[in-house]
């Protein structure tokens, strides 16, 4: 299984042709506290920077967008209920949705953990 | 990602103190404001409706208007405001706004009267950072000869509020215990020379404490070294002031809106309303008379998802009736809320109407203001 990280904030952890994702540790404090999270439909088709998914915190709302081309087989309900999670954990329990790759190809364009982390230090 | 260490923003006095207590800085009306501290935006809400938070607000402008007795200083504020001045007592503050010619708020401030007859002829005002310039030159354009104003550049404004407040600034300035809400009196704070006003932007029981700023951090330090004190970000005073109902200048109240449609009729007092010898009154009294096209209401969502600021509001039959100028979670409320502006049809308390975020309908009801019961400090009628 490896993971991959996007400009966005995003980490994408591949297994076979499915992608957990879910946004950074470095994302979550940026963003504060996390009240509300939005996740789409299972079955959604989306293309690469579509918006996925929104987190809301205190401050304000921020999207979450599909790092790579794929259909949504799953979706984190739980968070939906309580969205602290993403806080709490967010590169483990508080992933947002799993999608089946339909271009692996584009993994290719994300960052591994080590040019993650130093973009994240470069900002 | 906004950058803390923009060489444009000004600093205050406290900036050191912020960025030692890890404080997330932001630029906010031209300062590099902290946005929160590690714990949190929530935890710090919450830290100020259960116990006492301490807020940096030096970025606010801190001026005197000082005339020759406070008739005059009054009446020429009186000019630009629709409030009651010169009957201001010694020692009261009041909450006000500067209108223009059409009876559009170019600010909201506080003014306050000293409590020593000596300073009289002297007001203390308090205005929005983001609108300093724009109401000093209003203003000083505006005054009789006799009359000028100050603009005070060396003081820092800090505030402490919640429910342990008062007991904590008892240990500091025994004085304060004496002010009720809207009450303002220099005094010193451990032998520092401050002026205290019992007020404040969280809907809780509270202190602004005006002092030189060289003085500052030591009573921010004083401060926080009580356990029941933490640091406040301006985050969690947004959400603060949202449950207490009440407005942020350039979001909830602008050029266009009158005190009227802002629902802040209180800030006309009858003399003033009777005489209509303010700015924009021709509008202001007859939108008193008959109405407004639209007025500011409080709103809570039924689901969970926020409403921000822009937000179209509907009605049930989906027509549009005004937009969201404020709005978020509300930790203490347990829920998203908002403000916004309506038709008079819409505003009826307990109307169902949707707000459209993402383009999707959001129920929400319109409720009285404020969200979250206010704990001033009341004085009682004698």
């Amino acid at each position: 299984m490896s993971t991959y990280y996007s400009e966005d904030h995003e980490w994408i952890s591949v297994d076979g042709d499915v992608a957990t994702v879910g946004i950074t540790d470095y994302a979550q404090s940026q963003l504060g506290d996390v009240v509300y999270v939005e996740l789409p439909e299972t079955g959604k088709t989306l293309s690469k920077g579509d918006e996925a998914a929104v987190v809301e915190s205190v401050k304000a709302a921020s999207e979450v967008y599909a790092p790579v081309d794929g259909e949504v087989v799953e979706a984190n309900a739980a968070l939906v209920d309580e969205p602290a999670k993403v806080n709490e954990d967010p590169q483990g329990a508080a992933w947002f949705i799993k999608i089946k790759l339909s271009n692996a190809s584009q993994l290719d364009d994300l960052m591994d953990e080590a040019g993650y982390k130093a973009y994240v230090d470069g900002l | 990602m906004a950058s803390s260490d923009n060489d444009n923003l000004l600093e205050t006095p406290l900036a050191d103190l912020h960025r030692e207590l890890g404080a997330r800085m932001v630029p906010f009306a031209g300062y590099s404001m902290p946005v929160q501290y590690p714990s949190g935006i929530l935890a710090e809400h919450n830290q100020t409706r259960n116990s006492a938070g301490l807020f940096d607000v030096s970025h606010m402008g801190q001026a005197f208007l000082v005339g020759p007795d406070h008739e005059t200083t009054a009446k020429a504020l009186e000019k630009l405001v629709p409030s009651e001045i010169q009957g201001l007592k010694h020692g009261r503050q009041r909450y006000t706004v500067l209108l223009n010619e059409e009876g559009g708020i170019i600010d909201d401030l506080m003014v306050s009267r000293s409590v020593s007859p000596d300073d009289d002829g002297r007001l203390f005002l308090v205005v929005n950072a983001a609108r300093k310039d724009v109401d000093y030159e209003v203003i000083a354009r505006s005054l009789p000869e006799n009359v000028r104003l100050d603009v005070v550049e060396d003081r820092a404004l800090i505030a402490l509020q919640g429910p342990k407040a008062a007991e904590v600034m008892a240990a500091h300035a025994p004085k304060a215990g004496d002010l009720a809400f809207m009450g303002a009196s220099s005094m010193e704070f451990d032998g520092i020379d401050c002026h205290v006003s019992r007020s404040g932007y969280t809907g809780e029981d509270g202190y602004e404490i005006s002092v030189k700023a060289g003085a500052a951090e030591a009573i921010a330090r004083a401060l926080l070294a009580d356990d029941r004190v933490k640091p406040i970000g301006l985050g969690a005073r947004d959400s603060l002031r949202l449950e207490a109902g009440l407005c942020l200048y350039g979001h909830d109240l602008d050029e266009t809106t009158s005190p009227v449609e802002g629902a802040i009729t209180f800030v006309l007092q009858k003399r003033r309303r009777e005489a209509g010898d303010f700015p924009g009154a021709n509008r202001i009294l007859s939108e008193l008379a008959g109405g407004t096209k639209r007025i500011r209401v409080g709103l809570k969502l039924e689901g969970r998802a926020p409403a921000r600021e822009g937000a179209e509001i509907r009605n049930a039959k989906g027509e549009t009736v005004g937009t969201v100028t404020s709005g978020g979670f509300a930790p203490t409320v347990g829920a998203p809320i908002a403000m916004g502006y309506v038709t008079p049809e819409a505003a009826g308390i307990g109307t169902d109407l949707v707000l459209v975020v993402r383009g999707r309908e959001l129920p929400a009801k319109v409720v009285d203001m404020p969200f979250v019961e206010q704990r001033y400090h009341r004085k009682p009628k004698s």
